[in-house]
């Protein structure tokens, strides 16, 4: 109930709605980070993965560049790219994106190269062209899997977004690594309350553009797990 | 110089750091051997424990089916918290003890594995299931000797997944003190603005997580002969069946299993 208490003080401080350390500041630049790590991801993993999964070309570099992308800690590229390139918004997106790519990639590749072959055929049978099969059927077919691959990389980037602030650029972080400083629960609470509800908000997102883009013959059929 | 001549000095500057700092024998805490031996500790203590939270409540969502959607969301809720502000809120609890850093790892294993149990279950046929019934198999008999195997490939792909996010994630517990290679990254390359550490504990933790994906794929193909017996070299009927169930499957093994890497 104290810690209840607490975060609730935290919350209702008018202090904490207006200037750069703000929620409103806080919030604003971790989506800001967020969101530009995931377009530039998808930038890079969706063409990618459509075009492996079309051709076949370069399956297995694909996945195993996924794996080891996924293996690669984050701290540890955070702290290169610093190295190399100072501090700024350049480390932490680049650690991000290295995150975010793999889950993009490869559902993207499986959406594709699991299409229906009688579908492909169909296609082709209806004097379809490569490309046109890609873009007309398989990227519509694919499109679950990859709006799946890119909420999966959008929640775990909005949650490590708060590394961010460990390298002084801002976002949500600030609260968790100040609040640890000056001993201040409260702060901790309320900054990991922000970023899971971010992280929600995100998912709710997701579901929503899956019920606008995804065709709605095959909504019923690729309900995802989860 | 030029380019690639540099390239391959700073490597040798690398390779020669990692050798002369693997091991002091007069003390045993300092070095990148017992920094290792800690990130290999933390890791599998997580994943093993996440195993073992994982099974018996996918059983108890296999069983109770609507306890399923809403221990799952709560699953990736907790998977959405900062595993920093998790380590920093154990802190007062745990202290620097290794549960500051194995009791968040180990939950966030449960939003893939707790799935992977679910959907392996789910995947026994009901025909092996009355069969085993028939046969005069028990409820535990049954899950010990005809689910669990017939579910192990599926939970053993989650397992997977799990460890390479895992073994990744242990390297953010650097910033309470703990996490194996993460001090090394953090302690002996950041703070002091030295490359070589950084590089020498990215690689490791890379070739600890591709070690322990080829450990567990060697598991499962000792713990399912049978999956090798049915392969047969031929492209016989059976195989063309397998393959096309294999295609059908793929979508749902993709949304679970391939879903959740790592995250920070």
């Amino acid at each position: 109930m104290e810690i209840l208490d607490g975060l609730t003080a935290w919350f209702a401080d008018p202090a904490q709605w207006s200037g750069s350390a703000g929620i409103p500041a806080r919030l604003g630049e971790h989506v800001y980070y967020s969101l530009l790590a995931l377009v530039l991801s998808a930038l890079i993993a969706v063409p990618v993965g459509l075009f492996t999964g079309h051709t076949g070309v370069g399956g297995f570099l694909t996945a195993s560049l996924a794996n080891f992308a996924r293996a690669l800690p984050t701290i540890g590229v955070l702290f290169l790219v610093v190295m190399a390139a100072g501090i700024g918004l350049v480390p932490v997106i680049a650690a991000l994106v290295a995150l975010a790519v793999p889950p993009i990639l490869v559902n993207t590749h499986e959406g594709v190269r699991s299409v229906d072959p009688g579908l492909r055929d169909a296609a082709t049978g209806m004097g379809m062209r490569g490309r046109e099969v890609l873009l007309r059927l398989e990227l519509p077919v694919a499109l679950p899997l990859v709006l799946i691959g890119l909420r999966t990389a959008a929640v775990q980037v909005v949650a490590t977004a708060t590394i961010a602030a460990y390298v002084g650029v801002g976002g949500l972080g600030r609260y968790i690594f100040d609040g640890q400083a000056q001993q201040n629960l409260s702060m901790i609470l309320g900054g990991s309350v922000l970023v899971v509800a971010l992280a929600v908000v995100t998912t709710l997102l997701f579901a929503g553009a899956r019920r606008l883009l995804v065709a709605p013959g095959l909504r019923a059929q690729a309900a995802p797990a989860r | 110089m030029s380019a690639p001549a540099a390239a391959l000095d700073w490597a040798q500057g690398v390779w020669d750091w990692a050798a002369a700092n693997w091991y002091y024998p007069d003390e045993p805490g300092r070095g990148i051997r017992p920094r290792l031996i800690e990130h290999i500790r933390l890791s599998y203590a997580s994943i093993a424990i996440g195993l073992l939270l994982a099974v018996p409540l996918g059983l108890a969502c296999v069983r109770w089916k609507p306890l399923y959607p809403p221990l799952l969301t709560g699953v990736n809720v907790l998977y959405a918290v900062p595993s920093i502000a998790l380590f920093f809120l154990l802190l007062p609890y745990t202290g620097f003890s290794d549960w500051t850093a194995i009791v968040p790892l180990a939950v966030y294993t449960l939003v893939i594995l707790l799935p992977n149990v679910v959907d392996g279950l789910h995947q026994v046929p009901d025909h092996v299931r009355q069969a085993a019934v028939a046969m005069g198999f028990g409820p535990l008999r049954r899950l010990v000797r005809v689910e669990t195997p017939v579910a192990l490939p599926v939970i053993i792909a989650g397992l997977r997944v799990a460890s390479v996010a895992t073994i990744s994630m242990v390297s953010v517990a650097s910033l309470v003190g703990l996490g194996g290679l993460g001090r090394l990254i953090l302690s002996d390359g950041f703070r002091r603005q030295f490359d070589a550490p950084i590089v020498v504990g990215v690689v490791l933790v890379v070739l600890l997580a591709f070690a322990t994906d080829a450990l567990l794929v060697l598991a499962q193909r000792l713990l399912t002969p049978w999956a090798r017996r049915d392969r047969p070299r031929t492209g016989s009927v059976r195989r063309r069946r397998a393959a096309a169930t294999a295609a059908a499957d793929a979508p749902a093994l993709a949304s679970t299993a391939v879903a959740p890497p790592g995250k920070g």
